[in-house]
């Protein structure tokens, strides 16, 4: 490599570094946090001088945390479920089908998905108390089906689009009736698009915290980034951070699993259909 | 092998348009039939109702004496190739190959034959095992190839099947796809917009228009006796030439000069009654230079050379003609479906010469007119007014 | 192509011949009836739950914001007309929260647009580590807002954090207004840049690396073929990111409830709506800012898409 090419890379090694810093620093600074027993804690070191899981044991002692985490976990994963399964009938419907309010549907659905979800608490936590949901998984599934389903279908209706449709076609001629072709050539097709909405939507029901803060009362439904925030009044006498934490830490770490194994596909869920090849 | 007869076939579509509109077409067992004509003209969607692929707005469609319209594609017993060869990415070529088996419940071990055998046959033996993604583009259309004949169908259905490949490839595969269906003597439905393909791979060629079939014909009918300005404009490279003409007398007058008419030409314009302003029709072969004179007879003009083209074994000299380019709605759209229109280059002749001609770009020559291979067309219906009776039609 | 089914197959068949004919024809119409009827099925169910998740309570927090509803007397009911919206418009309360948040909104979005777009070019460009950058870049997006913000907020508390240290002593910059603003909008930042960078990244990689090559051999600088090719080409995916994190940054809660819980004058539309219902528990004034905020949203989509012709995304959707 030439001189030249040799500071060309160096400069875009510099600039990926402080990109990957950019974006992980906090994240390592938490987790940091998390691993110190309470005599360093506030030493602001960003490793630990003294590793320790007392933290960990401490939240998962709690029902507090321990119940946030499967109310966390049970929630996103039927919501998630709930809108797959809604969002790839319509999305279908979109890509593949020619029918009238197609369009309607669409601006709906990105209409619907800009909600400032603010705007539904008041009315949703009046109904949900009289329809006696309210503090229930349900009465979070619902209003997570605002952003849940909009996003769903979005993201897959871009994906369907991708998908060449020629080939069932093709199948057909081949001999294979529509549903051999279905099963047999467009499901294959279309799963990594069901996947990474899968992801994404997973990802929104598991950041959500206006509602899960205002809809919930108990620990009975409390997900785990409303309850991290009621930690702090929960003792007088220990300072919650650890814990606090300790719970970040739990809750991120699926995320980051998701990102490491589906990057490519997850930026792809984000980006499509936004803008137009 | 079989017999595929389509009887006053129309397709309309749910918006009113009508894509196809009565086509009567008898394929003969065997045979290799190609549809041509410009984009939206129809041939695409002929196609499709063939497969099954669309439904039949009106008439029937018969494969072996039976009516099919209501028929899945499945049921048709058809192969088809199409233009984005249709590949599942998800399967390796011998999966891809061997679908159309395994949806028919063939027992594997006759599946693994008939694939290795097309495989073998196409020159892809190496590439069994590989995904679509990693094939290149001739032979992703050669996969394509395998898995229309693994099935031994009744018919092959082509849909632009050589487009997406570039000229060199394309004219090896036309060569190899006329000979595998030469040597499996299967019916072929070939769809195309390239005119050269038709011409040299068809049996037959049907040329569309519009959803109408304009004429049906072996390559050489279609080439010298074209049934009106359209096919005649359509079929042969470089395109026929046409200019404004009027018939005075004896006489054509042409902005190149007149003409006298022989006698094939004066009985013929007679018996149909033809209007007094025509248009003429010259391919560019017809033309000689006088000066080397080995044809003999006919009338000659001078021109002045624009543009010599030396190609070796012929040149190509191209030059105006005054009274600009004869027009009509025919000769519109095929100016604009080749790109003539864009470039202006509708307004100049072009005439094919011996490489050994003397004409010289600025320079007049003199050239020759063989008014046995000139057409005479009527400009409000585009028929050809020249063509000798009794041929056959449409 | 357009693939609207246009009224046209609803009109009877023109001119259909004799018996054989008509019955081709009439199988088509079937055809489309039914791939009509097939769609509509297939958004039913979608359609049936968003309209009730969100257009039945929007609906009916507009039939609260006319009523006198207090939590407390649930019993004193009554309807009110307008009066709720004039406590709101007529209050301080509102227009601080007001201007906060066009304050953060106004900000976090114009620095997200230059850092994203400075990582999206990073993204594109780099020679090496793409796929290590943008997983990197992606997870801030990831992350649960609550557990970052609680990350700044440790590094920002004195005694505590890192960020807290490099001030001098005494320093508690999330008690003040002013810095604890510009705190959130750096927490905003750090976690919605990622998206904005792969909108745009998207966006770029549409710019054909032959029309930069023309650009460079027509004599422009790196910055003038970013200026006058990259940009200008990258519009429409640029008005899109824009129109996507200003609406979204306009709801800011979570950043602000963890680091401030809204207060030293740092509360932003939804604290205060959400300070109403909680603190308050006055369903009546509640609904009426819920709706408020709700018009703003629509304000902003509207200006968007009418003023600088952003394009809903998917509104072409075609085959």
């Amino acid at each position: 490599m030439s001189a030249a090419g040799r500071t060309h890379a160096t400069r875009w090694g510099v600039v990926n570094v402080v990109v990957v810093l950019y974006a992980l620093f906090p994240v390592w600074w938490i987790a940091a946090l998390s691993f110190k027993d309470p005599g360093t804690l506030t030493d602001g070191d960003y490793i630990p001088r003294k590793w320790t899981w007392e933290n960990y044991r401490g939240i998962f002692e709690t029902s507090e945390f321990t119940r946030a985490l499967v109310n966390s976990i049970g929630i996103a994963l039927i919501a998630t479920t709930i809108a797959v399964a809604l969002g790839t009938m319509a999305a279908y419907a979109v890509a593949r089908l020619r029918f009238p309010g197609k369009q309607v549907l669409i601006g709906m659905s990105l209409l619907i998905a800009m909600f400032p979800p603010i705007s539904l608490v008041s009315p949703l936590f009046d109904i949900e108390r009289s329809i006696g949901v309210f503090d229930t998984w349900l009465g979070l599934i619902i209003p997570y089906m605002t952003f849940s389903l909009p996003l769903a279908i979005y993201t897959l209706s871009a994906f369907f689009r991708e998908i060449p449709w020629d080939l069932e076609k093709a199948a057909k001629v081949d001999g294979a009736t529509p549903a051999q072709a279905f099963r047999m050539v467009i499901v294959p097709l279309a799963a990594p698009g069901v996947f990474t909405t899968a992801i994404l939507v997973f990802i929104f029901c598991w950041n959500d915290f206006l509602f899960a803060i205002s809809l919930t009362s108990t620990e009975s439904a409390r997900t785990v980034p409303a309850a991290i925030a009621f930690f702090t009044g929960s003792s007088q006498f220990q300072q919650p951070t650890g814990s606090i934490a300790a719970a970040a830490v739990v809750i991120t770490v699926p995320i980051v699993v998701f990102v490491l194994l589906f990057q490519r596909r997850i930026v792809a869920g984000l980006t499509s259909g936004a803008v137009k090849g | 092998m079989a017999e595929i007869v389509l009887e006053g076939v129309t397709k309309r579509f749910p918006d009113g348009s009508v894509a196809v509109k009565d086509v009567d077409l008898a394929i003969a067992d065997g045979e290799f039939v190609i549809l041509v004509g410009p984009s939206g003209c129809g041939k695409s969607t002929t196609l499709n109702m063939i497969a099954g692929l669309e439904d039949i707005t009106e008439g029937t469609l018969r494969i072996d004496d039976r009516v099919v319209n209501d028929l899945a594609p499945k049921e048709r017993d058809i192969a088809m190739v199409f233009q984005s060869y249709a590949l599942y990415p998800h399967m390796s070529v011998r999966e891809n190959m061997g679908f159309p088996l395994r949806l028919a419940k063939v027992d594997k071990a006759t599946v693994d034959r008939k694939v290795e055998e097309a495989a073998r046959v196409l020159d892809l033996t190496g590439f069994l095992d590989r995904k679509p993604a990693h094939l290149s583009g001739g032979q992703r259309q050669r996969v394509a190839m395998g898995r229309a004949i693994v099935r031994d169908p009744k018919a092959f259905l082509m849909d632009e099947p050589l487009s997406n490949l570039d000229a060199k490839l394309r004219v090896q595969m036309r060569t190899q796809i006329s000979r595998l269906q030469r040597s499996l003597g299967t019916t072929t439905v070939y769809v195309t917009h390239d005119q050269v393909e038709a011409m040299t791979l068809g049996d037959r060629v049907v040329v569309m228009r519009q959803g109408v079939i304009q004429q049906v014909g072996t390559p050489t009918e279609l080439y010298d006796m074209p049934r009106n300005l359209f096919v005649a404009g359509f079929i042969g490279s470089p395109a026929m030439n046409f200019v404004n003409a009027s018939l005075s007398g004896g006489l054509l007058r042409t902005p190149l000069g007149d003409l006298p008419l022989d006698d094939r030409m004066r009985g013929a314009l007679e018996r149909r009654d033809a209007p007094r302003e025509v248009i003429l029709g010259l391919r560019p072969e017809a033309f000689e230079d006088a000066s080397l004179a080995r044809g003999t007879g006919g009338p000659v003009v001078t021109a002045t050379v624009d543009v010599l083209e030396s190609l070796g074994s012929d040149a190509y000299v191209y030059f105006g003609a005054e009274g600009g380019p004869a027009t009509s709605a025919e000769l519109e759209e095929l100016a604009t479906d080749s790109g003539r229109r864009d470039t202006g280059a509708a307004a100049q002749i072009v005439a094919r010469l011996d490489a050994a001609t003397r004409a010289r770009e600025g320079a007049p020559v003199e050239l020759r007119v063989d008014l046995g291979k000139a057409h005479v067309f009527d400009p409000s219906t585009g028929v050809n007014l020249t063509r000798p009776d009794g041929t056959a039609g449409p | 192509m357009s693939t609207a089914a246009g009224p046209a197959d609803t009109r009877p068949p023109g001119g259909a011949g004799p018996g054989r004919r008509t019955k081709g024809r009439a199988a088509l119409s079937a055809g489309a009836r039914q791939e009509r009827r097939l769609g509509w099925l297939l958004c039913a169910p979608a359609v049936l739950v968003m309209v009730a998740v969100t257009a039945y309570p929007i609906g009916y927090a507009v039939y609260l914001s006319l009523q006198r509803y207090d939590l407390r007397f649930p019993a004193r009911a009554e309807f009110v007309g307008l009066s709720n919206y004039g406590a709101v418009l007529s209050s301080p309360y509102w227009w601080d929260a007001f201007w906060v948040t066009l304050f953060l909104t106004v900000v976090s979005v114009a620095i997200e647009l230059v850092l994203g777009m400075g990582l999206a070019l990073v993204m594109h460009r780099t020679l090496f580590w793409r796929g290590t950058v943008r997983t990197a870049v992606l997870i801030p997006y990831g992350i649960v807002t609550v557990v970052a913000a609680f990350s700044w907020q440790y590094a920002w508390t004195p005694e505590l954090g890192y960020l807290a240290e490099l001030l001098p002593s005494g320093e508690a910059p999330l008690t003040e207004q002013w810095p604890a603003l510009w705190l959130i909008v750096l927490a905003e930042v750090w976690k919605t840049t990622p998206f904005m960078a792969l909108l745009l990244l998207a966006g770029l990689a549409l710019v054909p690396e032959e029309t930069l090559k023309a650009a460079m051999v027509d004599g422009a600088t790196a910055w003038q073929r970013f200026t006058q090719v990259v940009l200008p080409l990258m519009k429409p995916a640029i008005l899109v990111a824009l129109l996507f994190r200003t609406l979204d940054a306009f709801r800011i809660f979570d950043n602000i409830y963890v680091l401030t819980s809204g207060a030293h004058g740092t509360g932003s539309l939804s604290i205060l709506g959400y300070n109403n219902l909680f603190t308050a528990l006055n369903l009546g004034i509640g609904s009426a800012i819920s709706v408020l905020i709700f018009l703003c949203v629509g304000i902003i989509a509207f200006t968007f898409v009418k003023l600088f012709g952003a394009a809903a995304p998917g509104a072409e959707v075609g085959r």
